[in-house]
């Protein structure tokens, strides 16, 4: 029997494949919108979530869905009206969650298995329930890109121009922060609350190193959360490794290599760089 | 002139524990061109974005093109306002180029699920002509330069064919050449597209050939309007900024009043 016709090994595949495409789109929000705190704020209240709901005995996955927004709903207004600056307002929560997370791990009685599952996470456990869960997140994601992609360019570009041309683009960030919490809740069995956020950031970070074009990038992000989600997994299957933390270090190793060989290093030199002149799509 | 298109009457507007206008009231003709100054923090820019409706009024009652702004009316006015900022700090490698940029000012007309056409991208085409950025229109945006962008944001702003044009100081932080050169357009633009224009600046020299009328905020309100010469004294100016008379003469024969 070959490796591939084993279930967990399709539910394996299948959840890298739909977690990069996924959480790669929704890293290009990410980056472009300069909010990688917000980002971890969030995956970090997920895993709190998650936890409560293990030690109070209902589905973990509603747990870090519910905290995860709520952590959204905090940070963004705070940031929004500039009351607090990012850094600190994401700083608070951050701590709180994770003090949160090892309160609740404390507290379960019995084994922590699940919880350290939560932690590190783990991709050949999935089941296909998991796996309909994502495919539904990575559908609405993409959709949702693509129907709204002027709206979104527009908010991600300048949230104030948007606004001034008549774009609802407070609507949109909120929609992006709950796609976000979606996507994290989502990934969040397969790749561990600790671990989740680089593969938001990584793949699109590395995108972000290669193209003038957001479609492009995209694209790109899209792709390298695959490419980091299927080669980890091989890896963690050919040396018998954590699944979660392989993928992660692939992503990072995506990274360094885009950065490495970034044309936008040499921004200055961009007169007469053809990379510049052809942004156009 | 034509008739009213600006209405503001007693508009109370304010941040927390800030006051940001306190009464203050304004009317504009159409086709008229209108200056604002004042010093920071009298209340200039939260006046233009009470006419592009993003602003919230405590009190007072607000009319735009017909429109009493109330909630939930900001969208489709601001569609038919364009508005132009200060530079903004634009990421150099925002996968973004200028073209595309430009092309933001049609996204609300086009509507939610609206697609950019051919007619909406020659518009921006013709535009970034208008304002003389055709060869740079693949460009990333972040690559170009303050004065650059802020052409741009103008070909944005005509994009979205707007009635009303308001323009929040768009040559601060610009060297004079570009200042100069960038007002110049948007006077051009004004009478040929016969457009409503409120512009906001810090730039006392240009505003006589540019304003048919000027009105000078301070602390949040009105504290004086009238055409460029009358107002424009010395005295007066010494006033609003709270300098004496002898240093306005001094900066102003050495135009360094900005």
């Amino acid at each position: 029997m070959s490796l591939f016709e084993y279930q967990f090994m399709q539910n394996a595949i299948l959840t890298a494949f739909l977690g990069g495409v996924a959480c790669g789109s929704i890293g290009v929000f990410v980056v472009l919108m300069h909010m990688p705190f917000i980002g971890v704020c969030m995956s970090h209240a997920a895993f709190a979530g998650a936890l409560l709901g293990l030690w109070l005995g209902f589905n973990p996955l509603i747990g870090a869905f519910v905290f995860s927004l709520l952590a959204a709903a905090i940070v963004g207004p705070l940031a929004d009206r500039g009351e607090l600056s990012p850094e600190t307002s994401v700083g608070v929560i951050f701590s709180l969650m994770l003090g949160l997370a090892f309160l609740f791990m404390g507290l379960m009685p019995g084994t922590k298995s699940g919880a350290l599952e939560l932690l590190w996470g783990s991709i050949l456990t999935n089941t296909r329930g998991d796996v309909i869960l994502l495919a539904i997140v990575a559908v609405l994601v993409v959709g949702l890109i693509v129907v709204f992609y002027k709206e979104i360019q527009a908010t991600i570009f300048h949230r104030g121009i948007a606004l001034s041309v008549g774009i609802p683009a407070t609507a949109i960030l909120y929609g992006i922060l709950f796609l976000t919490g979606a996507t994290i809740t989502a990934t969040l069995r397969s790749i561990g609350g600790i671990l989740i956020f680089s593969l938001i950031l990584n793949p699109a970070a590395a995108a972000y190193q290669l193209t003038y074009s957001m479609r492009k990038m995209f694209l790109l992000a899209a792709g390298f959360g695959v490419l980091s989600g299927w080669m980890g997994l091989l890896f963690s299957y050919l040396f018998n490794i954590p699944s979660g933390a392989t993928i992660v270090v692939t992503s990072s190793v995506i990274f360094l290599l885009a950065a490495v060989f970034s044309p936008k290093r040499r921004v200055k030199g961009w007169r007469t760089n053809a990379l510049a002149e052809a942004s156009h799509d | 002139m034509g008739e009213t298109v600006i209405d503001i009457r007693n508009a109370v507007v304010s941040y927390r524990e800030d006051v940001a206008l306190r009464g203050v009231s304004l009317k504009v003709k159409e086709g008229e061109f209108v200056g604002i100054i004042g010093p920071n923090g009298a209340g200039k820019t939260t006046l233009l974005t009470v006419v592009n409706g993003l602003g919230k009024l405590l009190s007072g009652r607000v009319k735009v093109l017909g429109h009493q702004l109330g909630s939930g009316t900001g969208h489709s006015l601001r569609k038919r306002v364009g508005y132009v900022a200060q530079v903004q700090n634009i990421d150099p490698r925002m996968p973004m180029n200028v073209r595309e940029v430009a092309m933001i000012g049609r996204y609300g007309l086009l509507g939610l699920l609206g697609r950019s056409g051919r007619h909406d991208w020659e518009l921006v085409d013709e535009m970034l002509a208008l304002v003389g950025m055709s060869h740079l229109a693949r460009r990333p945006i972040g690559h170009l330069s303050g004065g650059e962008q802020q052409r741009v944001a103008i070909a944005r702003c005509l994009a979205q064919e707007p009635e009303i044009f308001l323009l929040d100081e768009p040559t601060a932080s610009l060297d004079w050449k570009a200042q100069a050169d960038i007002l110049e357009l948007v006077r051009n633009i004004h009478d040929a597209r016969n457009l409503t224009t409120l512009f906001v600046t810090h730039d006392l020299s240009c505003l006589p050939t540019a304003c048919d009328r000027v009105v000078l905020m301070k602390e949040g309100r009105i504290w004086g309007e009238g055409t460029p010469v009358e107002l424009l004294t010395d005295e007066n100016l010494g006033q609003l900024y709270d300098m004496p008379v002898s240093e306005v003469k001094k900066r102003r024969t050495e135009s360094i009043l900005v």
